[in-house]
């Protein structure tokens, strides 16, 4: 029997995850088995907010919908389908094994909870890993046309930190195949009247009513006008919040705002500190630049990582003296394949990133600034042919080749590493409940099942995991005890409260009429983010960074300058809103990395490594997410603490040198 | 290499749908050739705001090519002249010094303009809902290798699904056909064993529909493929013929 499902227990000093009790494999049929279910008749009564269109968010609303719920969907672009899922490249994985290379549901399992240094929760990433294969066997059934091998099967390629092929992909296209997989899912339930969608609209709030989510108030991005919504459930999935860096992999809408405003509103902010800084980007390159690009991870398997052997030749290199083809085969340093035998170039993402930049911090960084290493594939197209590399990464070599004027068939790419994805996210119970009842969180927006690092092709699997096979569940054990609840007026004063909250907010910005402008402030931002709460973190410039912050919050609401009026479209005043927030998750990310005094996964504390620079765990005093309570404007938050007991896994160092 | 350009933009600037607009122009000086399209219209819109005007407003998000919501009408084609790349892929070094570039939105009557470059899709979105999809409910799909299916057509489809509906095709079109859009769906569908249960129905239900929101005729021009960022072909506009007279055969 599953324990506590009780929704109308209040909050506890110790946070409780509410983890079913059982075997480990057991827990969620146990969970699914015994929880409360709504009949099809109040279904059709109950009526859901889904925020986001990208993998979790459509894969939701769509599954929703399916069951019989009354949902409104919302998203920030022109169309469902612009989500930033779409610009996923390399895979998603599941324990399928068809491959017969040793896989399985529990491997699976045990490489998420490792790659993520032991800092996720055993049970969430166990469902994971059970419901993953299913999510596969759904994407084939919508029509998803991943890659296939000539006998019809489907492929699989390996990715970082796993030593089975478990990735299915679709070209270097995974995440554009996939969300239109749910796109399309969700357009039949719009076509059909059972989602309601709201394109160009962004959530600016939550609507509390009996301390329960009952609604939200959005901005219309084409009229400008605040509108008021009310549901009996709400379900935030608006990504994560890697663009308070400025320059990310991210696309330019992704946005915090949504998350922030529901800390703000009680929902309690887990691991803000965990932030995936992604090895294989384009280097940056001018001042002017708006964003960073990805190469997928999936050259890793064909490209090799190296920097010049000798200082000289590294400065030679950067000085345009010198091409990378002109070095010998022993003048080159493969310094994941020396550091890391058993994994080389595989090993996971915050490990490659972060070797390097030490590389690079050591003098033998390439490109003209010198804060690149070569992703070499002419050892792949000696062996397999330049076509068989096309039809791998024919798009990804393109893109390159479009952002850099070189052609990587030719020459190696420059790749450093970016932020990319965050694993931190609003707290969640196994339920995908935040602390606020009726408030769910699904996706890249939630914290919960990539500990402190993110392994490749997992985001796409946890996006859809949430959205397909867990929610839809969860939330009716929760929307069991509404059937009762009317549809509530949204002329509620709680309703009214929200909407002014937010009209005064907006003409408070509008009135500043200060002389910087936002992306002006948002730049000043990403880059004390970058220099002090980015790959290697200290005490010292944590402590500077917060200092740093504030004074930028105060540049912000004294100085910005929006022109235009606030009820019109105004994109200005968008991304005003977005700052704001992205000011918040900034300071919010300093403050955890300061209060985590170890190194694990994404974040590197400096003062706590093993002698050969591994990040250093200390379990005995950090085991625990952490889970920061807003207190109010100007106050600090409190720090809660989700104990983090492993009881099917031993915790070690990880080690992916053997 | 690195070098700077000055260029000339005559700008589409319109308030609102429903006034009149008209073409601005701005002078740009030492534009790094190595900034894409859009950073250079980011420098113009700090510029702007500098000088306290409205920035010139335009769709915009992944800025990596996929995403589909980037839209410009660049020296008469959509995404610019170069082939395979959508607006936010075309970089300054693709223009000469002294150039005049003419932005407008994509202009169709299916896509009516909000402000300035920034028009309203949302017809494509009605046309997928009126039948682009398998219809199957989440949970209870088979094994993912149950039915195997040859390479080729998995590669055929996956080339057809490529498709970002960024709507290139259709501003382009003399006619305003959005038939290569509906095509790369139908196509993608009806090679696949899943999609081919409902590939009649799919047909006549997306062509009626393109054809009740106000797109135009397709007379094989030709100009969708050429100016396609994902360089669909329009073989998958023959495959739709067939799909779609099959269907109507049929009935």
């Amino acid at each position: 029997m599953a324990k506590k499902q009780d929704t109308t227990s209040v909050e506890a000093p110790i946070i409780d995850a509410r983890i079913p009790a059982g075997p480990l494999a057991e827990k969620w049929s146990n969970y699914k088995a015994h929880q409360k279910l709504v009949n099809p008749s109040n279904k059709r009564r109950l009526d859901i907010i889904v925020i986001g269109t990208g993998l979790a968010g459509a894969s939701a609303a769509a599954s929703l919908a399916e069951l019989g719920f009354n949902v409104l969907n919302f998203c920030i672009q022109d169309s469902p389908r612009r989500a930033h899922s779409i610009a996923a490249q390399g895979g998603i994985n599941a324990a399928k094994n068809y491959q017969n290379d040793g896989d399985s549901v529990y491997r699976l399992f045990y490489d998420t909870i490792k790659g993520g240094d032991y800092r996720a929760r055993e049970a969430n990433v166990y469902r994971l890993a059970e419901v993953s294969n299913n999510i596969i066997d759904q994407c084939v059934a919508q029509g998803v046309p991943f890659a296939r091998e000539y006998g019809g099967l489907l492929d699989n390629r390996s990715f970082g930190g796993a030593q089975v092929s478990r990735t299915f992909y679709a070209k270097g296209q995974t995440g554009q195949q996939l969300l239109l997989g749910a796109y399309s899912s969700l357009s039949r339930q719009i076509g059909k009247g059972a989602v309601k969608l709201y394109s160009r609209y962004e959530m600016l709030d939550v609507v509390i009513v009996d301390g329960r989510a009952r609604g939200i108030i959005a901005r219309n991005l084409v009229t400008g006008k605040t509108e008021r919504f009310s549901a009996h459930a709400v379900v935030v999935g608006s990504g994560g919040y890697g663009n308070a860096f400025f320059l990310s992999t991210n696309a330019m809408t992704s946005n915090a705002s949504a998350a922030i405003q529901i800390y703000k509103k009680g929902a309690y902010f887990a691991n803000p500190a965990y932030a995936q800084i992604h090895p294989t980007c384009i280097p940056v390159h001018g001042e002017y630049q708006s964003k960073l690009t990805l190469m997928s991870e999936s050259l890793r398997n064909d490209g090799r990582i190296w920097v010049p052997k000798k200082k000289e030749d590294a400065e030679a290199i950067r000085a345009g003296k010198l091409k990378p083809t002109d070095l010998k085969e022993d003048e080159r340093d493969y310094y994941l394949e020396r550091r890391y035998p058993a994994f080389g170039n595989l090993v996971p993402r915050d490990v490659a990133s972060r070797a390097a930049k030490e590389r690079c911090d050591a003098g033998f960084g390439v490109g003209n600034t010198g804060l690149a290493v070569y992703l070499d594939f002419s050892d792949s197209i000696k062996r397999h042919g330049e076509a068989t590399i096309r039809a791998r990464y024919g798009n990804l070599f393109q893109m390159y080749d479009k952002i850099v004027d070189e052609n990587p068939y030719n020459t190696p790419m420059m790749i450093y590493p970016a932020i990319h994805y965050t694993m931190g996210g609003v707290w969640v119970d196994y339920e995908l409940q935040t602390s606020i009842k009726g408030l769910f969180c699904i996706g890249e927006a939630n914290f919960s099942d990539h500990g402190a690092n993110r392994l490749g092709a997992s985001a796409l699997m946890q996006g859809l995991a949430d959205g397909y096979f867990v929610l839809p569940y969860t939330i009716q054990n929760y929307l069991a005890d509404q059937i009762q609840v009317p549809r509530l007026s949204t002329d509620l004063p709680e309703f009214e409260e929200a909407d002014k909250a937010i009209k005064s907010k907006i003409e408070k910005i509008m009135k500043i009429q200060g002389d910087r402008t936002v992306d002006s402030i948002h730049r000043e931002l990403g880059l004390v983010m970058w220099d002090f709460v980015g790959m290697g973190r200290t005490k010292e410039g944590l402590e500077h960074a917060l200092e740093k912050i504030k004074e930028i919050r105060k540049t912000f609401w004294t100085k910005v300058y929006v022109p235009g009026q606030s009820v019109d479209m105004n994109s200005e005043l968008e991304k005003a809103l977005r700052v704001a927030d992205f000011i918040e998750i900034g300071e919010l990310m300093a403050r955890d990395s300061l209060m985590r005094e170890e190194s694990c996964g994404g974040h590197f504390r400096e003062e706590y490594q093993t002698p050969d620079g591994e990040a250093l765990r200390n379990d005995e005093e950090f085991s625990f997410a952490s889970c920061w309570k807003y207190n109010g404007e100007g106050e600090a938050p409190t720090l809660l603490k989700e104990p983090l007991e492993y009881e099917f896994v031993k915790r070690q160092q990880r080690n992916y040198k053997a | 290499m690195e070098k700077n350009i000055n260029v000339t933009l005559k700008i589409w600037r319109q308030a609102s749908p429903k006034v009149k607009g008209e073409f601005i122009s701005y002078k740009m000086d030492n534009v790094p050739t190595d900034s894409s399209f859009l950073e250079m219209l980011d420098v113009l819109n700090e510029r702007l705001l500098k000088e306290r005007k409205e920035p010139v407003e335009f769709d915009h998000d992944c800025r990596e090519g996929i995403c589909g919501m980037c839209s410009l009408y660049i020296n008469g084609h959509p995404h610019g002249k170069d082939g395979g790349t959508t607006t936010c892929q075309l970089h300054m070094r693709r223009f000469s010094n002294g150039e005049t570039i003419v932005i407008e939105p994509f202009r169709s009557a299916a896509f009516p303009v909000i402000k300035d470059l920034r028009v309203d899709r949302s017809a494509f979105d009605k046309i997928i809902q009126s039948g682009g999809y398998v219809s199957v409910n989440t949970g209870g799909a088979q094994d993912g290798n149950a039915i195997p299916i040859s390479k080729i057509d998995a590669d055929e489809a996956m080339d057809a699904a490529s498709c970002i509906g960024c709507g290139a095709c259709v501003a382009t079109c003399k006619n305003g056909s959005a038939m290569l859009f509906v095509a790369a769906k139908v196509s993608q569908l009806s090679l696949l064993p899943q999609g081919k249960v409902e590939r009649a129905a799919r047909a006549k239900a997306m062509v009626s529909k393109m054809d009740e929101l106000g797109f135009g005729n397709c007379t094989n021009t030709g100009s969708c493929e050429a100016e396609c960022p994902k360089s669909i072909s329009i073989s998958h506009i023959a495959r739709l013929n067939r799909e779609y007279l099959n269907a109507k055969f049929t009935d």
